[in-house]
């Protein structure tokens, strides 16, 4: 029984790092970029939907609505302004621009909403979640609703990228570049257009996020941002399911390291175990195989 | 082209500004009154009277204001802003107070001190956080600049310990020192046999959580109390708790004592509540301002125990004054932090006046005479004690108040 | 006369630079015309062009993306920590330099550690398996408990109380990492350290095996060939780094009364691979510019107060807009022609793009 609960508590704490590691991993697929900011856009996200729900009194739909508006919107605009003038770049100067965004998008909540923590309102309120075997089990509304939310998105995520022609496009650009663009594909736009779907995501993720552990500050995002960059590379990154397999893994060893082994060293073992799956798989759990070119 | 682009993003700023101010309006009055907290405000306000009375002796204050510490360093910047405004309206000594942020990091405290030094300071409070505290006290006690440290409460800060470093003479604290609330929180339990089986679960990546672990452990051990289970966590992992809170209800804890900040153990209280276990909680001064937390839910730290010298609601005139003026200056309520750093100006205000220190006498002078006042018979009363005084190795002596938490409110025990 | 080769002109002109800032810095701060913040920032920057210098080796020259660089310097900083506390009896610069010596060769140890598993993989997934050492390595360095007494050193992973002490001091305390440290770092020794860090770099990227590494940077099937030994080139670039991190560390930690392990997580990491890569991948003369310019930067800001880390934000985004953008660069360049003074006696083309692959 307490293995099952352990279990079911990794899986609630996995789906919320699997929400994030989905953004991640749609934004790394097709732009091949690190995008360090995505936890601090999913901050911006679950501030703009406290805001929503505590200062407008909107309910809890609407304030998502609002904060994925919002931060598709600061997608968009940190697309076009930091990372578009730098498709020709190395990735690694996007990458660096990338932190830069994220010291802004911290420093800037920072001086809008103060530095002392504010709690969140779960969007789910009210709904008691599930209770078995007599109260031994339980999984709550949170878990229940992010692990829905994982299931929707990621095959939204495939159907979108396999069916539409729009999606069919930024697989196009995430294979080749070059020859996208020979075939008439817009990159730029497509790439853009990924940047928006990505931040959208994330207000999603910062509400559930901040749903399932609510307290709320300017660097709310950071370390689960990190833990899901994790959780995505886990799964092998830019592999849809990948990430929310990584995600829900990750969660699942950090409670059983925690639980059966130490509190302590959780962070510890949570990293090693990622270093011995990538030594054994290199390019992660459903990671496609690179061959090179000479 | 150049400053097209510096335009594009100076706009997108503004934007992303815009867009939140309206989600935030009541957040948006509070913002813009404490923007204008730093140095700026200290010195406009500061100028006239300087020119009635001579110079102002200049007080350096150094904590962090931006980065994940940046609550506790706002609190304390806030706190001895309101302490220096009122003692300067008084008219008598001056004070001039600069804040550097530290970004709780003990290389960007020991720059934020030098910068001090550049601008002349004559008085340290601060820093708000132990690590960096300890760092920049050793240049401190170096340089025979009096420092009073509002909540660095670990021992190294000082030193004076037999296994540790020599006692720095200068450094003084207004907050408890770690072992001092690790050793008076097992006593209380014991004393008032509060529980049992006892769980701890304390920040080991955290210097004054483990700071206050460690002692206590010892402590309770003497009591004869029995820990059955210890849970960790770190910043990196302060999100769930559901395995230390599984573990200490499978070891049939009926207390946790919980040695960590209010962040965190408002999370605890959570997901206690979640998975219907309710032992009694015991928290340290950390654990003040879980109450005032913007949207915290007060019924979920019903019962919960904690020792603080401080209390926001506290009738008495000194304390209402203070909670009212932070109130409409930050719009927020005050939590310990803040009222530590306050007590920590008028303390230095109380020993001025009793030793006639002035601004134009060397730090080395001044230091001296402030550490003979500190170490004498000098007694003070403030807003987190009364009656308080500091021994020889820089410890503060005041009574911790023991409250529990009824109806979203401090009762005293 | 004999001419000069252009590399050796190149690096002439690098030792040139910090030879002559240290000697103008130097005689400020004896006739006493460098501020107190200045002067506290002196060993830092020392500290953070070793610390760039050795990362640009890594990331610049063998080209493979390190996200935990900060991992060798803690290794190097609490080694050299306890190294110069145990040798007590000792004068300061040799503790000093025992400190850096020991803190370096622990720093290699762990870099072959580290190197070893993670050189097998490529690209970004070898990034976030540094990532994971250096998180690895602080959440280790936050269990840690190290004491000395008069029977030698204790260690233990539990807490002071477990160490057996018999009278003596603590000098690592966990989380509260090392309290009582001794100041022995000066600004001679940083600069003395970025001299030897300089020549060992310089020297290895001039040397038979720099040019190995590099060209499996460049083309690694096409080195592999050849006949290079991958492995054994890309090893060697690794821990060299990694042991001048350590080195680095153990300075770093010597000016400082107190350090935390806190302090050597993944944004020191960062911090430091924003200075090479603002500097320019592979370029050591741009990492020790940026690293300086970018130490002083926020203290230069303080007077802006709460809006300091934001502006330092947006100056990282615009330099990177600037330096990286096609139609941007160009226009800086049309700059720079204007303002004749500006030119460097270098071509200007080998400032900005020495390596982008």
């Amino acid at each position: 029984m307490n293995l099952l609960s352990n279990l079911i508590n990794g899986i609630s704490l996995g789906s919320v790092y699997a929400i994030i590691a989905l953004g991640y991993t749609m934004v790394y697929g097709i732009a091949k970029m690190l995008n360090f900011a995505h936890g601090d856009v999913i901050m911006v996200g679950a501030y703009i939907c406290f805001c929503a729900m505590s200062y407008l009194n909107l309910p809890p739909v609407a304030g998502v609505l609002m904060a994925m508006v919002v931060c598709t919107l600061l997608g968009i605009v940190i697309e076009r302004l930091a990372y578009k003038p730098l498709r020709q770049a190395t990735s690694l100067a996007v990458l660096i621009t990338a932190i830069g965004v994220s010291y802004f998008l911290q420093n800037i909540a920072l001086l809008i909403w103060k530095s002392d923590p504010k709690v969140f309102t779960s969007v789910v309120e009210g709904w008691g979640g599930l209770t078995l075997f007599g109260g031994e089990l339980r999984i709550t509304a949170v878990t229940l609703v992010t692990v829905l939310a994982n299931i929707v998105i990621m095959v939204c995520l495939t159907l979108f990228t396999s069916k539409t022609k729009k999606g069919k496009a930024m697989r196009a650009v995430s294979e080749d570049k070059g020859a996208a663009q020979l075939m008439g594909i817009n990159v730029n736009s497509t790439i853009s257009l990924t940047f928006a779907i990505g931040s959208g995501l994330a207000a999603i993720a910062g509400v559930l996020l901040c749903s399932a552990y609510p307290t709320l500050m300017p660097t709310t995002g950071s370390m689960p941002g990190i833990k899901a960059f994790t959780a995505a590379v886990l799964g092998g990154i830019g592999s849809i399911p990948g990430a929310m397999l990584g995600g829900i893994l990750l969660g699942v060893i950090e409670i059983f390291g925690k639980a059966y082994i130490s509190t302590q060293l959780s962070d510890a073992i949570v990293f090693a175990v990622l270093i011995i799956v990538l030594l054994i798989k290199p390019t992660g759990l459903l990671g496609k195989k690179i061959s090179e070119k000479v | 082209m150049n400053i097209k682009k510096l335009l594009a993003v100076l706009l997108a700023a503004a934007m992303v500004l815009s867009l939140a101010a309206c989600g935030s309006s009541t957040d948006a009055a509070a913002s813009s009154a404490a923007e204008n907290t730093g140095s700026e405000a200290a010195a406009s306000e500061a100028a006239p009277a300087e020119a009635a009375s001579g110079a102002a002796i200049k007080i350096g204050g150094i904590g962090p204001t931006t980065g994940a510490a940046a609550i506790y360093g706002t609190a304390t910047m806030n706190g001895a802003q309101i302490a220096v405004d009122e003692i300067n309206a008084l008219g008598g000594v001056q004070f001039e107070l600069n804040w550097q942020d530290d970004e709780h990091d003990p290389e960007k405290s020991v720059n934020a001190y030098n910068t001090l030094k550049d601008w002349g300071m004559q008085m340290l409070v601060g820093t708000t956080t132990t690590g960096p505290c300890v760092a920049v006290s050793a240049e401190s006690n170096n340089d025979r600049i009096f420092e009073l440290t509002p909540s660095a409460s670990s021992v190294d800060v000082i030193g004076g310990q037999t296994d540790g470093i020599a006692r720095k003479d200068n450094v003084f604290q207004m907050c408890f020192t770690d072992p001092n609330q690790g050793t008076a929180s097992a006593q209380y339990i014991k004393e008032q046999n509060l529980g049992t089986k006892i769980a701890i679960i304390y920040n080991n990546g955290d210097a004054y959580s483990t700071g206050i672990y460690n002692k206590f452990v010892t402590e309770a051990e003497a009591q004869g109390l029995e820990i059955v289970y210890t849970g960790t966590f770190t910043d990196d992992s302060a999100n769930d708790f559901s395995v230390q809170l599984g573990d200490a209800k499978s070891a049939g804890a009926d207390l946790i004592f919980l040695p960590i900040y209010y962040t965190p153990a408002s999370l605890i209280l959570k997901q206690a509540k979640d998975m219907d276990y309710a032992p009694t909680f015991f928290g340290v001064d950390g654990m003040d301002g879980i109450l005032t937390m913007e949207g915290f839910d007060t019924s979920l730290a019903e019962g919960v125990m904690l020792l603080t010298p401080f209390s926001a609601d506290a009738t008495d005139e000194k304390t209402q004054n203070f909670v009212k003026t932070y109130q409409e200056k930050y719009g927020e309520i005050p939590n310990q932090f803040a009222a530590d750093a306050y007590d920590c100006v008028y303390a230095i205000y109380n020993a001025v006046q009793a030793n006639g220190v002035t601004a134009d006498m060397s730090n080395a002078d001044i230091c001296a005479k402030m550490i003979e006042t500190f170490t004498g018979s000098f007694t003070f009363d403030g807003i987190t004690g009364t009656n308080v005084t500091w021994s020889d190795n820089g410890e503060v002596s005041k009574a911790p108040k023991g409250m529990v938490i009824q109806n979203g409110a401090y009762v005293g025990m | 006369m004999k001419k000069l080769s252009k590399t050796t002109r190149d690096n002439l002109i690098t030792y040139a630079i910090v030879i002559v800032a240290f000697a103008i810095m130097q005689t400020l701060s004896v006739t006493g015309h460098v501020s107190n913040s200045l002067a506290g920032q002196l060993v830092p920057i020392c500290v953070y062009i070793c610390m760039a210098i050795s990362l640009n080796l890594t990331v610049g020259i063998l080209g493979e993306l390190s996200l935990g660089h900060a991992g060798f310097m803690s290794v190097g900083a609490f080694t050299g920590v306890i190294v110069a506390m145990s040798f007590s009896g000792l004068p300061g610069w040799l503790r000093l330099v025992l400190a850096i010596v020991i803190g370096g060769i622990l720093a290699a140890v762990a870099g072959v550690i580290v190197g070893v598993p993670v050189l097998r993989l490529r690209g970004d997934y070898l990034a976030i398996v540094t990532l994971a050492f250096g998180e690895i390595i602080k959440n280790l360095l936050n269990n840690i408990y190290v004491g000395v007494d008069g029977h030698g050193l204790h260690f233990s992973m539990k807490d002071t109380a477990s160490l057996g002490m018999d009278g003596g001091t603590v000098l690592i305390n966990g989380p509260m990492g090392a309290p009582g440290i001794q100041k022995l770092s000066t600004f001679v020794a940083g600069f003395i350290l970025v001299l030897i860090v300089l020549t060992v770099t310089l020297n290895l990227i001039r040397s038979r095996s720099g040019r190995a590494i590099m060209a499996i940077r460049d083309n690694r099937i096409a080195a592999e060939s050849v006949g290079i030994n991958i492995t054994k080139y890309k090893l060697m670039a690794f821990v060299t780094s990694a042991a001048l991190a350590g080195m680095a560390g153990a300075l770093y930690a010597l000016n400082y009364s107190s350090i935390l392990p806190k302090k050597f997580d993944f944004n020191t990491s960062i911090l430091v691979l924003v200075f090479v890569v603002l500097g320019g991948m592979g370029n050591i003369r741009g990492s020790i510019i940026a690293a300086t310019v970018l130490t002083i930067l926020p203290e230069a800001l303080r007077f802006l107060n709460d809006y300091r880390m934001l502006i330092y934000a947006v100056v990282l985004i615009l330099v990177m807009l600037v330096t990286n953008n096609p139609t941007l660069k160009a226009g800086w360049e049309q700059i720079k022609e204007r303002l004749a003074f500006w030119r460097k006696p270098a071509p200007a083309g080998a400032e900005g793009g020495g390596s982008n692959e």
